[in-house]
């Protein structure tokens, strides 16, 4: 298996994305463009440029024509994906850490950090069908975990956001009334901040990566724990692979704690396990830096992996990765 | 508290609920309990706390001591006694001022033969007690010295002997139990974060099987004795040692306070506890404490105190001038002596009694090191070269008890000596290194004695590039042969060398080389003929696991950032470490002999790991000798039971598989069904495009779109 090495941003990634076909990969970094680039063969197709600050997260709607990033510029912007252009900018008081369209793309659910003050909140913004009637109203604005709220999703047919961060404990949140319905258990749960969440494909359950070095996963309707892959080192990046039973877990030592010369000691390798089973499946090594972003092509048939070396790489499964047998 | 946990967490919140109260508005903290009362909860720690010294209170009167027998005199002669007191106690510390008190009778004047005095600390007044405590004044007038605080004690003593009550036997424990394993596994305990755990070796199953586990057992760190019969524990109280059947019970305590370091003398009769004490003047030397307890009994047989330089040579001084252990123990199991060295003489004790081997030390001038010989009461000491080299170097082998020098040999130009016993008490190797003719530089070469032959031959071994420096040397236990790690570069050469070849005059020869070796470290498997060479620190832990009868290389491995490396007791298995001496990769990794990994368990903050030690075979060599000449005879035993283990194994392995793939399913299938559910939903909010996975492959439709784009438009003339 031989990667796409592509070399597009300056300073370390931050996210990965995919469309739904599956043909373009959108990549956030903190440089302040983030980038789509062709799936099959990595070439670079273009650059979202307007962000003043690290881009932390992207989604990209379900048609593919509309982007939304969220970056430390205290802002998300919607995009149109084919041109470019930059159709609308929400503007906060402290940056944007995630975004996610719901089902429909209709809304978007944000997360913004505690800054100056402020604390963290979850805030729902209406998405125009024409970005002329764009307004920056928030449907719903959430306040009350403490520290940052890494990730939020929607959860199925848009009746829950699931949010998680840096206070280790996964919650479930009514998006019509911003009540609370769901925590995960302290004890089972994980035990440091939380850094990253992906769902399934048909948004069934869920994967969690955490600095406490191990990833789990959850169901989404009940939010109960139902598998935990150990790891050696700090989680920063998941996915799930909608194909097999996979998931690919990421992570390595926090970049300020890398003092060694030996790339081994990092543990800078995607790491893949069997979902059901736990068990470890094998290493994709090559990055050399932590690995900070995650995705699955929606056809399980490549991954990519972007790091804190300023790399994404794209792998093509070889036809024995199909075959593997536990 | 393990007492606490009798009361389980589900019937405290019943019994909170039975009576209305919220179990989380409640601050734990506040909580106090009526002086006296433990609602029938006794803590086990209750006894220790009554034992711990009594805290030194200021109004106390820990600094007044009572002096008695003093002669009685008359108003005259007063002031001419309080002077004489006055001198002989100003010399071990400072007297408050007012605090020489001579009593007199009110009716004759005369003073009554006793007076108090009161000093600055109460450890100046602890010390006058041990210096003066029968202090002659003079023929009729000798000293009696005692704590005033004491007087008190002594006067509670009652009149009448009561006969001590006799407590009714108990039954101890098994304390070796854990050799009658089954499954002949060895044990090992681990020590990570606050956690001290004992588990089984199960090589077979691939994984380390619990035995027990506790919390905070430990403040600083744990230790086996060496036939494993006990577990020691460290505390701000002193040493516990643990043992039993199946859990670890307290066998004894042994009070030390502050107790820094432990040492079990080899035939696990007595302990040794070092502690020391920052002087409370800046200029004075540590003051150091050693106890020696029997093991069995718990009773202190003898203490040691006094400043630092009473046990060194000397040399530096303070904490880092003590070598661990200070005490030595020799005689082989028996544990017959202990011995330190001090300057100009080395004290030797005997354990019958507790003193000096014929009451006096060993004066050996100058000496600055010894070792005692593991199985025989044999003495090995250096003396280093004096007078600028007109006084050679020596080592001597010296038996006790008799102190008869059996052998000694003097040695030139030596910078340094070091001493290595072979396990058996068989062989000595010391290694000398010694100035070139300019004595800008030093070499290294090696003595060789054979303990055991007649007269102890001594033989002299060089390298065959003598510039070589040494970087490690170890002799194979129980057997004829030694590893050296030698050679300057960054790939050191290992050598092998051999006790026993060349038929009866025995004489040492080299067995091979291996060249350029990633290897700093030599660990012999305790059964001998297997070594693992290690390339610890700055080699990132490169390991090899060599094969000395047939001198070839096993396997290699590798534990990445690899700090400790351990043969289990019967040469089984290896296991590695990486200690929190590192802040990453903190675990250990269980090699077979032959240098195949079987299993790895990450740790963090991981501190210790130890192999349980087991006491020497009961079998005779010979018995040992026929074992392994029909050892195809037992070990199909053990094949079949491996084979059975596997199969069994992969069994289970099938087992939980299966039962976690039909967890999974039925996951799934209430998934799928949600998803059926909610299609219309979904379709709704999607406003009726066809939902993702709903046939999305039909759904797909490829079409091929040409477009044309006009890159550039160039003009040009053509002729």
């Amino acid at each position: 298996m031989r990667p796409i090495l592509m070399k597009g941003h300056e300073r370390p990634l931050t996210f990965l994305k995919y469309n739904r076909e599956g043909d373009l990969l959108f990549s956030c970094a903190k440089d302040h463009t983030p980038t789509v680039w062709f799936a099959d063969d990595g070439e670079r197709l273009g650059t979202y440029r307007g962000h003043n600050g690290a881009v932390w997260c992207c989604d990209v709607s379900r048609d593919s024509t509309r982007l939304v990033t969220g970056s430390a510029d205290q802002s998300v912007k919607l995009w149109d994906v084919q041109t470019g252009t930059q159709l609308y900018s929400f503007n906060f008081n402290s940056p944007a850490r995630s975004v996610d369209f719901s089902v429909g793309d209709k809304l978007v659910v944000i997360t913004t950090d505690p800054f100056m003050g402020n604390p963290s909140t979850i805030q729902v913004k209406r998405i125009a069908r024409d970005p002329a009637d764009q307004t920056s109203d928030s449907v719903l604005t959430i306040k009350g975990p403490q520290g940052r709220i890494n990730r939020a999703v929607w959860g199925p047919l848009n009746k829950t956001i699931i949010s998680a961060g840096e206070d280790s404990i996964i919650r479930i949140w009514d998006p019509e009334t911003g009540n609370l319905l769901k925590e995960s258990d302290k004890e089972s749960g994980h035990q440091k901040t939380i850094s990253s969440l992906c769902m399934s494909a048909d948004k069934s359950h869920f994967l969690t990566g955490s600095a406490d070095k191990s990833a789990k996963l959850w169901d989404t309707r009940s939010l109960t724990l139902l598998k935990t892959y150990q790891m050696d080192r700090p989680v920063n990046a998941v996915a799930i692979s909608p194909l097999l039973d996979h998931v690919v877990i990421g992570g390595g030592q926090e970049a300020v704690n890398v003092t060694m010369t030996d790339r081994r000691a990092g543990k800078f390798e995607a790491k893949f396990y069997h979902k059901i089973l736990q068990d470890e499946i094998g290493g994709v090594k090559g990055h050399f830096g932590p690995i900070n972003a995650l995705a699955f092509n929606p056809d399980g048939r490549s991954f990519s992996s972007g790091g804190e070396d300023g790399y994404v790489r794209l792998h093509h499964f070889d036809p024995d990765y199909f075959s593997i047998r536990m | 508290m393990a007492a606490t946990a009798a009361l389980s967490m589900s019937e405290i919140e019943n019994k909170a609920a039975l009576l209305g109260i919220d179990l989380s508005t409640i601050d734990y903290d506040s909580i106090v309990l009526p002086p006296g009362q433990d609602f029938g909860i006794t803590s086990d720690d209750e006894d220790i706390l009554h034992e711990e010294e009594a805290p030194e209170f200021e109004t106390g009167y820990g600094n007044v001591i009572v002096v008695d027998n003093l002669p009685v005199v008359s108003p005259e002669k007063f002031a001419k006694l309080e002077g004489v007191i006055r001198k002989i106690y100003s010399q071990t510390g400072v007297i408050k001022e007012g605090g020489l008190w001579m009593p007199v009778n009110p009716d004759t004047k005369m003073t009554l033969g006793y007076c108090f005095i009161e000093f600055n600390t109460a450890q100046e007044a602890k010390e006058a007690k041990e210096k003066t405590d029968g202090y002659k004044l003079d023929k009729s007038h000798i000293f009696v010295v005692d704590m005033f605080d004491d007087i008190e004690r002594y006067m509670n003593v009652p009149d009448e002997w009561t006969p001590a009550e006799i407590k009714p036997y108990e039954a101890g424990d098994h304390l070796q139990h854990w050799l009658t394993d089954e499954k002949a596994r060895d044990q090992f305990v681990i020590h990570a974060g606050n956690v001290t755990e004992i588990f089984w070796n199960d090589a077979r199953q691939l994984r380390p099987d619990p035995v027990y586990q506790r919390q905070y057992w430990t403040d600083s760190f744990v230790q086996w004795s060496p036939l494993g019969t006990y577990l020691a524990t460290v505390h701000r109280q002193g040493a516990a040692v643990w043992g039993g059947k199946s859990t670890f019970n307290r066998i004894h305590r042994f009070p030390h306070n502050q107790v820094k370091h432990i040492d079990f003398s080899p035939g696990e009769r007595f302990l040794v506890t070092y502690s020391s004490q920052e002087p409370s003047n800046p200029r004075d030397t540590h003051r150091v404490v050693l106890n020696i307890f029997d093991l069995r009994t718990g009773k202190l047989m003898r203490d040691f105190k006094g400043s630092v330089d009473d046990f060194t040579t000397g040399g530096t001084g303070g904490l880092s001038g003590i070598s661990w252990p200070i005490f030595k123990w020799g005689g082989g199991k028996e544990d017959k002596y202990f011995a330190r060295i001090g300057k100009n003489a080395i004290y030797v004790y005997e354990t019958e009694t507790f003193i000096l081997v014929d009451k006096k030390s060993y004066k050996v001038d100058n000496v600055v090191d010894f070792s005692w010989s593991p199985t025989d009461s044999i003495l090995a000491l250096f003396v280093p070269e004096l007078g600028g080299g007109n006084q050679p170097a020596r080592v001597s082998l010296v038996q006790m008890p008799g102190k008869v020098e059996l052998r000694q040999k003097n040695l030139f130009s030596v910078s340094d000596c070091k001493m290595y016993w072979q396990s058996n008490g068989e062989y000595l190797a010391v290694k000398v290194d010694r100035y070139t003719k300019t004595k800008k530089s030093t070499y290294t070469g090696f003595e060789l004695f054979r303990i055991k032959e007649r007269d102890i031959p001594i033989e002299v071994l060089e390298l065959d590039n003598k510039n070589d420096k040494i970087i490690a040397f170890a002799w194979e236990p129980k057997g004829h042969r030694f590893a050296v790690i030698h050679g300057d570069g960054p790939r050191p050469d290992v050598s092998f060398y051999s006790m026993k070849t060349g038929g009866i005059t025995a004489r040492v020869s080299k067995l091979t080389t291996l060249k350029a070796k990633q290897a700093n470290a030599l660990y012999w498997s305790p059964a001998g003929r297997f070594i693992v060479l290690a390339g610890l620190k700055g080699f990132n832990g490169q390991l090899e696991f060599y094969n000395v009868d047939d001198l070839e290389t096993m396997a290699t491995g590798e534990h990445f950032m690899c700090t400790d490396i351990d043969w289990d007791p019967t040469g089984r298995y290896v296991a590695t470490a990486v200690t929190s001496v590192h802040e990453m990769e903190n675990g250990f990794h269980i090699w077979s002999f032959n240098g195949k990994l079987l299993y790895r368990i990450p740790k963090d903050h991981f501190y210790q790991f130890q192999w349980r030690p087991r006491p020497p075979s009961l079998l005779s060599p010979e018995k040992e000798e026929e074992i392994s000449r029909n050892l195809r005879k037992y070990s199909k035993k053990y094949e079949a039971e491996d084979q059975d283990v596997s199969l069994a194994l992969s069994e289970q392995d099938r087992k939980k598989r299966r039962a976690l793939q039909e967890e999974w399913e039925t996951w799934t299938a209430r998934w799928k069904q949600y998803h059926e559910e909610e299609r219309e939903l979904r379709l709704q909010l999607r406003d009726g495009e066809p939902s993702d996975d709903e046939g999305s492959q039909e759904q797909y439709e490829a079409k091929e779109v040409e477009a044309e784009e006009v890159l550039d438009v160039h003009e040009e003339i053509v002729d």
